[in-house]
């Protein structure tokens, strides 16, 4: 196998070369450790932060921003995305407080406070 | 009329950071003042990840950001005037703003500006067409979504490629809209790779370069735009001319740093950054003011804006307790390959001058040279450059103290 990434880790973007087969695979081009385990995750089980928002119930529109607190299969950021547009919260809520315990293995959990 | 020491005019990332560094470095009586009912400026809406890598060592998102520097501003009892709008600075740091309870004037030792950007608009464009709904700048949109929660449609093309522009092509399919295309005039993206990766490659959304929209077609609501590739002088190419239906359009297509108030008190800007003219405390021509983040000019990382709005502070809060640097000062220019230099003057006081520039256009392997005649002080090497991309050289004191004459950083390509 071989592959061209972009790193995402950093704004720096470093251009990435991997080869090999799974479970033996060679990363170049990185600058730091980071760029290596995003090369071999990206090309074994690719994820990503999903971050939304979801309506504070009782509060005019007023929406909490939303983040999964760890990254989760990049197959499923839509269906993750679809599920938090069914969310209602009441305010007060804090940056931390989980809103879901878990979506996709992680929990979603608010990165604003709505007093 | 009231006073105090330093008055900050914006609450976002810059006026945050710039408040905090003035009063840690011992001037206590500051005040921001700020248009918006809550601290945090644009960052409040900017609600995906990616903040505060470089600064705070985790990846937060925007509101998270903000939070880290508004609790700082709580825990010193920093006062902030809220919806309070400046209408008026004067070059003697007389600051006219407005609110609810009518009209305040204050004077101050030192006056931060730091009153960030806003978006350039359709009519800075002159797209032919009927002028239907539909058609947001993305940062109003991204407001919309992820503050108030209107969805602002469901079929979308993104004109410009900057890094709102991509960011909302995510935020759009994230939300269940169909992103068309993100049309970009340039042949180059304006954005950060990284976001192509994560916000075009992901959603499988195509990105044309060299390509505009030609035409706006609707009655009441947004029905389709014509795309068009462009040539060289960037205009169109008419065989190239197609139709894309979508009921929306976004506009990504420029920031400008918002410096009414600079103008008005006469402060020099730069033709180049749109910001002020400003000295490596970020001091603008006009003593006592000085500018930092987005209104100086515009960042791609809100790590960087926190930086140069602590200089700011710092800068503001010694000259309150020490008087004027003295020191000998030295102009920077820009040389070939680079776009603008900032700072523009710099003091030869032995202490390290980060410079930050943007290049002129994209390039690959390149080496920057930052001389004064024939002397080089600094040359590093980068794998590439990008306008899109701002660069930072640190020039050391020692190589600054004893250098004479103007300082120029130019870049040469490597092989």
């Amino acid at each position: 196998m071989k592959k061209e990434l972009t790193c995402i880790i950093c704004p720096r973007g470093c251009a990435l070369q991997v080869t090999g087969e799974k479970g033996s695979l060679e990363v170049t081009g990185n600058t730091c450790p980071k760029g290596r385990e995003y090369a071999i995750r990206e090309c074994t089980a690719p994820v990503r932060t999903v971050t939304s928002c979801v309506r504070v119930a009782n509060r005019e529109d007023t929406m909490v921003s939303v983040k999964t607190l760890n990254p989760i299969p990049k197959g499923k950021m839509m269906e993750a995305a679809q599920m938090l547009h069914g969310i209602r919260v009441f305010a007060p809520v804090k940056i931390g407080d989980v809103i879901v315990d878990s979506l996709f293995g992680s929990p979603v959990v608010a990165t604003r406070d709505v007093e | 009329m009231k006073e105090h020491k330093i008055v900050v005019i914006g609450g976002g990332p810059a006026g945050m950071a710039a408040a905090v560094a003035a009063y840690d470095r011992g001037v206590t009586d500051v005040v921001i003042l700020d248009r918006e009912p809550g601290l945090g400026g644009i960052l409040q809406q900017c609600i995906h990840n990616g903040f505060g890598l470089h600064k705070l060592g985790q990846e937060l998102t925007g509101p998270e950001y903000a939070a880290v520097y508004a609790r700082k501003v709580a825990e010193r009892n920093i006062p902030v005037f809220y919806e309070t709008t400046v209408t008026a600075l004067s070059p003697d740091r007389v600051v006219t703003a407005q609110n609810r309870d009518g009209i305040l004037k204050i004077k101050a030792e030192a006056v931060i500006l730091a009153m960030g950007c806003r978006e350039r608009s359709r009519g800075a464009l002159n797209i032919s067409g009927s002028r239907c709904a539909g058609i947001y700048s993305a940062g109003t949109a991204q407001k919309l979504i992820n503050c108030a929660g209107y969805m602002v449609g469901r079929r979308v093309v993104i004109l410009g490629s900057g890094d709102i522009g991509l960011i909302m092509a995510r935020r759009m399919s994230l939300e269940g809209a169909k992103v068309e295309a993100v049309c970009e005039l340039m042949p180059y993206s304006g954005g950060l790779m990284r976001n192509i990766v994560q916000c075009l490659h992901d959603f499988d959304i195509p990105l044309y370069l060299s390509t505009t929209v030609a035409q706006i077609h609707g009655n009441g609501r947004l029905e389709g735009v014509t795309i068009a590739q462009v040539d060289e002088k960037r205009q169109i190419i008419e065989e190239t001319r197609r139709f894309i239906p979508c009921d929306t359009l976004l506009l990504s297509v420029g920031l400008i740093p918002e410096n009414e108030l600079t103008r008005g008190a006469g402060i020099p800007m730069d033709p180049v950054t749109n910001g002020a003219l400003v000295d490596d405390s970020c001091q603008t021509m006009v003593p006592g003011i000085y500018a930092c983040g987005n209104v100086l000019q515009v960042h791609d990382l809100v790590d960087y804006v926190s930086d140069e709005a602590e200089r700011a502070g710092i800068g503001a809060a010694e000259r309150i307790l020490n008087g004027d640097n003295t020191a000998e000062t030295a102009k920077t220019e820009a040389g070939f390959g680079v776009r603008y230099v900032i700072p523009q003057t710099l003091h030869r006081d032995g202490r390290d001058v980060p410079l930050f520039l943007r290049v002129s256009r994209p390039f690959g392997k390149v080496r920057f040279t930052v001389r004064q005649g024939d002397e080089v002080l600094v040359s590093v090497k980068r794998l590439k450059a990008a306008p899109g991309e701002m660069e930072k050289i640190t020039v050391p004191g020692e190589k600054l103290s004893k250098a004479q004459g103007v300082i120029t950083v130019e870049l040469e390509e490597l092989a």
